[in-house]
Parts: structure tokens; C-alpha cells; sequence
């Protein structure tokens, strides 16, 4: 993990109040797996922002990353242009562990702004051979981000809150009809949602990937901590995660 | 420049360490610079046994600041002992233990079994986000001496205690302290905050209230520690919002020997190395040859040519 000011190479609304940000610096050299995440420092603002890395090129030296604005910080970083440096902290968290992964039908199932790391995880395995089959869900049409890409990995199905895309429902509706067709699963949303789908999938392997408010973002201060069932009580989710292995933490 | 500053039970070589509880036991931050160039490192609280916290979210973003209520999470001094504190003793640096308590035994026992493998003590009888004894005994002069007795007396090694800005008459609880034996002061820990989720119309943090840290508390921090220099001798590290070498300047101009850097850690983790840099060059920016001429030096009520000009 390195500190870093990184050049901002595009910048772009893609959806509803969503942004694609890619950046160009030596850091990415260390990106060791997907669901890797980097705390961006914002102008006028004391804490660090974690985002989870979407998708990057180590040959070209640029990560991308595709944010939700969701309160002043995220909507201040909407007006920084092409051209200009970003304050970095990364890359941080353990990822999906590629190397350990044993898949050969993946299930993807993305909730909101926590679909971004799944694209990068799905690139990999689609690489290695693997099937995927992907369930990504949104509030609405306009909220609605990366489906192209992910079709091109496999089949895709879409839930939105209102109906306006896809079907109406939530992401864990489709999971019946999908029953036997994958032997891994890999998700990531809000906690709820994550809780949901790993007690509906309790038999099946699984990865899911967390997001919690941050201090440090490198494991010293304990604000982002989750409960695991070992003697050990806790991890946390900054430098343990953000991806764990189903068992390995309580949802609540 | 010689930066260094002796304190009791520590020789610092810099007056510049992380603050308790911005700092784990180190070997987070041992990835970006070698520990060996802070002045000392105060390690995270310790408790009697392990405690898991409270719940998430633990952290909130203020104006120029930041509010925390982890609640004291820790493996317990046991484990401090065996599998954090021999990290730190490979490095040529001075460890100050941060001690915790609900009670006056435990205080006790964890000072007495973590005194042995420390420098000092930090005493926290500050910590405001924990349900049972911490803040109790830092906002009551007569509690807090209580404490710092028996500590005192179980300690191997010098005890600093570290005061509470969340009382009326901060004079009062450091005069208390001094007096029940206290080597050195630690000034301050957090201000207790609270911040509201419009949407949810419940606090952002899960416990509810927070400790204020950051930018926005450095003046308060400043006035309290610029009082209890004139009314107590006892050395002070100062902490609060500390960001720049001017700011550690601005600290030891008000009576501290020394200062403890705490939430800036987690904008900058280089921030501790990158200020010891700096503050060679900036104490000859404002005319000073040592640090030992910097401690203090704005009581100018004190040098007669001032009292005559007034």
C-alpha cells in the first residue's frame, strides 16, 4: 500500500448520481486481486473515502472506479476535472483470492454501488473459462450501470425496486430458478441484501464484500469491524476484507 | 537541531508520537516508515480482558474533524503483552501503554502487569465512549485522584494521566491529579459530540454520542493546556488536531514538552515522520535553536519587560 497523487485520466456521470473515475499512477502496480479498494482523499474533507476498485490495467498504470454520490464528499469529487491529482491511499483490503478460488460456474449478484468490484472479479473468471451468470440489481432504469458489460460475460438478470428495468423485486427473487446452476457465489451490497443472500445460499460456497464507514483504512483504528463466529469475535473489514468467505463473519 | 525532550521515564528523541487509539500497536503503520523515527509510541487502550467495541458505525465526519466510538476494543493487556508489545520493543522507540478500566481493581491490575514491559502509563480516565467507569473518573477531581493513586502505586514506571476537555475546570482535575502523584499530564483526549442522520433522524454513530477529534478541537486543546501550565509542574504532552510542525510549535508555546498526533494518521499515514521533518526547519523559521526554549514560551505574563509594557 502506497500514498500517491494520481492523475485524473476521465471522468463521467454513467448513471442516476453514479460516476466513472479513472486515474493513472504507480499504485496499481500493486493491485494484487479484484474487491481491492483505494480511500481517496477529497479537498475540504477530513476523512478518506473508500472505493472499491471496478476494474484496472497494469500495463497502462490506470485504475478505474465508478462512485455513488451520497453526501458532500462524493459530490465535491464530482467537480474534479480531467488533468487534475487526487490524493490516494491503496491499494488496501484483501480481494477475491483468484489464485484460491475453485469455480467453474460462478453466480454474481451485485446490489447498487456494490456492483463495481464484481465487474473486475467477473472479467478475471470469464478469462479463466469460467460461467458466469450474473444478478444485478438496482433502484431504477436510471440507476442502472455496467448491464452491457456484464452480458458479455454470460447471462444477466436484473431486478430494479420499481419495475423499470428488469423484473420488480429484489436480487435474491431470481435465486430459485438459478438453483444448481452455479457452485460458487460472489456478492456485494448493502449489508442487508448480503445477509439475505448468504442465508438463502447457506449451502453453497460464497464470497461476499463489504462496505462499512472508515477512519484509517489500514486496520489501526477498529471503526469498520465485523463480527466472525471464532475465538477471534471480529475482523476487519478494511484490511481482513472487504471480501470474506460467507462463514467467516456474522451479518446483522 | 537536537529535537530531543526528557520527560519522565522517557527519552525522546523528538517530541513528536501517535496518539493512543490512531495508532493500533504499530505494525499497521510500520508499512510506510520506520517506527524507530517517532519520539515514542503510545500503543492503543488496554483492558483487563478483551473487549469487542461497540457496534458500527463507529465513525462520523464533522466540519475540520471527526467523531469516534470504538468503544475501546482491545485483545486485553494479556495478549498486548505476548503478541503486540514485542513488535514495538525490537525498535529502538519509547512505549507508552494506554491503560482502561471499568473500575479502580482494573486500572490496577492492568497497569501492574503492563508496567513491566513499558516506559509509562497513560492513564486514560478520559475515554468517553464506554458505558461503565472511563469519563466517570476523569470528570470528577476526587474519583480521578482516587485512581491515580492506586495506579501510581501499582505502576512500575512513571504514570502520565491523560485528563478529559469534558469538565468545567480543567485546572481542578490536573491540581487533583498532581497531587495523588501523577508524573505527567496528557492533554486532551476527546470532546463528547453527536451528529444526526437527517434521513434516519437517529445519530450517524451507533452508540450515539462520539468523541470530537480533529482540527476543530486544536483550540480548545491549546487554551486548556496554556491554564494548566501556569497552575500545575508536571510535564504535558499535548494533542488535538495536530496537522503541521506549526501546529506542534503552536502546542509547545503553550506549555507542552511534547505532543501525540491522533486523527490526522488516518488522512496521512506518513503525517508523524513528515512533521518530525519539518520541525527542525520550522523551529529556525521562528527563531528557535532548541525545543527546550520553544516549552512554554508563550506565558509572556511572566517576563518582567511584558508586565512593564502593560
Amino acid at each position: 500500500m502506497n500514498r500517491e497523487s494520481m492523475t485524473i485520466l476521465h471522468h463521467e456521470r454513467i448513471a442516476k448520481d453514479t460516476y466513472q473515475l479513472v486515474l493513472k499512477g504507480k499504485l496499481v502496480d500493486q493491485i494484487e486481486d479484484p474487491g481491492q479498494f483505494v480511500h481517496l482523499l477529497i479537498d475540504g474533507f477530513y476523512l478518506r473515502r473508500p472505493v472499491s476498485i471496478a476494474d484496472y490495467d497494469k500495463s497502462s498504470g490506470t485504475v478505474t472506479l465508478l462512485y455513488k454520490v451520497l453526501g458532500e464528499g462524493t459530490k465535491a469529487l464530482t467537480r474534479k476535472s480531467v488533468g487534475e491529482q487526487l490524493d490516494v491511499l491503496g491499494p488496501g483490503g484483501q480481494g477475491f483470492p483468484l489464485k484460491s478460488i475453485q469455480t467453474q460456474r460462478a453466480l454474481i449478484i451485485g446490489g447498487g454501488i456494490g456492483i463495481p468490484p464484481l465487474y473486475s472479479l467477473a472479467k478475471h473468471l470469464h478469462n479463466q473459462g469460467v460461467t458466469i451468470i450474473s444478478v444485478l440489481g438496482f433502484q431504477s432504469m436510471d440507476d442502472a450501470f455496467l448491464v452491457d458489460e456484464f452480458e458479455k460475460f454470460g447471462e444477466v438478470y436484473i431486478t430494479t425496486d420499481d419495475g423499470s428495468l428488469g423484473r420488480k423485486g429484489l436480487v435474491t427473487d431470481p435465486l430459485s430458478e438459478l438453483e444448481g446452476t452455479f457452485d460458487t457465489y460472489f456478492t456485494c451490497g448493502p449489508t442487508p441484501m448480503l445477509k439475505a443472500v448468504s442465508e438463502r445460499l447457506s449451502d453453497i460456497p460464497g464470497y461476499i464484500s463489504m462496505e462499512e464507514r472508515m477512519g484509517c483504512g489500514i486496520g489501526a483504528c477498529f471503526a469498520c469491524v465485523v463480527e466472525s463466529p471464532d475465538k477471534k469475535g471480529y475482523r476487519r473489514i478494511c484490511c481482513d476484507g472487504p471480501v470474506f468467505r460467507s462463514e467467516e463473519v456474522v451479518l446483522s | 537541531m537536537n529535537l530531543s525532550v526528557n520527560l519522565p521515564g522517557l527519552s525522546l528523541k523528538n517530541p513528536v508520537m501517535p496518539a493512543s487509539g490512531c495508532f493500533g500497536f504499530g505494525k499497521e503503520f510500520a508499512q510506510f516508515y520506520d517506527l524507530e523515527e517517532l519520539g515514542a509510541v503510545i500503543m492503543k487502550a488496554a483492558t483487563g480482558s478483551q473487549r469487542f467495541g461497540n457496534a458500527t458505525p463507529r465513525v462520523a465526519e464533522t466540519a475540520s474533524g471527526m467523531l469516534n466510538a470504538i468503544g475501546l476494543q482491545n485483545p486485553g493487556v494479556d495478549q498486548i503483552i505476548t503478541d503486540e508489545v514485542p513488535f514495538l520493543k525490537e525498535r529502538q522507540v519509547p512505549i507508552i501503554a494506554n491503560v482502561a478500566g471499568s473500575t479502580v481493581e482494573e486500572y490496577v491490575t492492568v497497569t501492574g502487569k503492563i508496567s513491566e514491559h513499558v516506559d509509562a502509563i497513560e492513564l486514560n480516565i478520559s475515554c468517553p465512549n464506554v458505558k461503565e467507569g472511563g469519563v466517570q473518573f476523569g470528570t470528577d477531581a476526587t474519583l480521578a485522584a482516587e485512581v491515580t493513586a492506586e495506579v501510581v502505586s501499582a505502576s512500575h514506571v512513571p504514570v502520565y494521566v491523560k485528563l478529559s476537555p469534558n469538565v468545567t475546570d480543567i485546572v481542578e482535575m490536573a491540581q487533583a491529579v498532581e497531587s495523588a502523584g501523577a508524573s505527567g499530564l496528557s492533554m486532551v483526549n476527546t470532546l463528547t459530540g453527536m451528529r444526526i442522520n437527517p434521513k434516519t433522524r437517529k445519530p450517524i454513530i451507533a452508540n450515539g454520542t462520539g468523541g470530537l477529534s480533529g482540527a476543530a478541537i486544536k483550540p480548545i486543546s491549546i487554551r486548556m493546556i496554556h491554564q494548566v501550565y501556569q497552575a500545575v509542574d508536571l510535564p504535558i504532552i499535548g494533542m488535538g488536531g495536530i496537522e503541521s510542525a506549526d501546529d506542534v510549535i503552536e502546542y509547545l508555546l503553550a506549555g507542552a514538552n511534547a505532543v501525540a498526533i491522533g486523527s490526522a494518521n488516518f488522512k496521512n499515514p506518513f503525517i508523524c515522520k513528515e512533521i518530525i521533518d519539518e520541525l527542525p526547519e520550522t523551529l529556525e523559521k521562528y527563531g528557535f535553536s532548541k525545543i527546550d526554549d520553544v516549552i512554554g514560551g508563550a506565558h509572556i505574563e511572566k517576563d518582567p519587560t511584558h508586565l512593564l509594557r502593560s
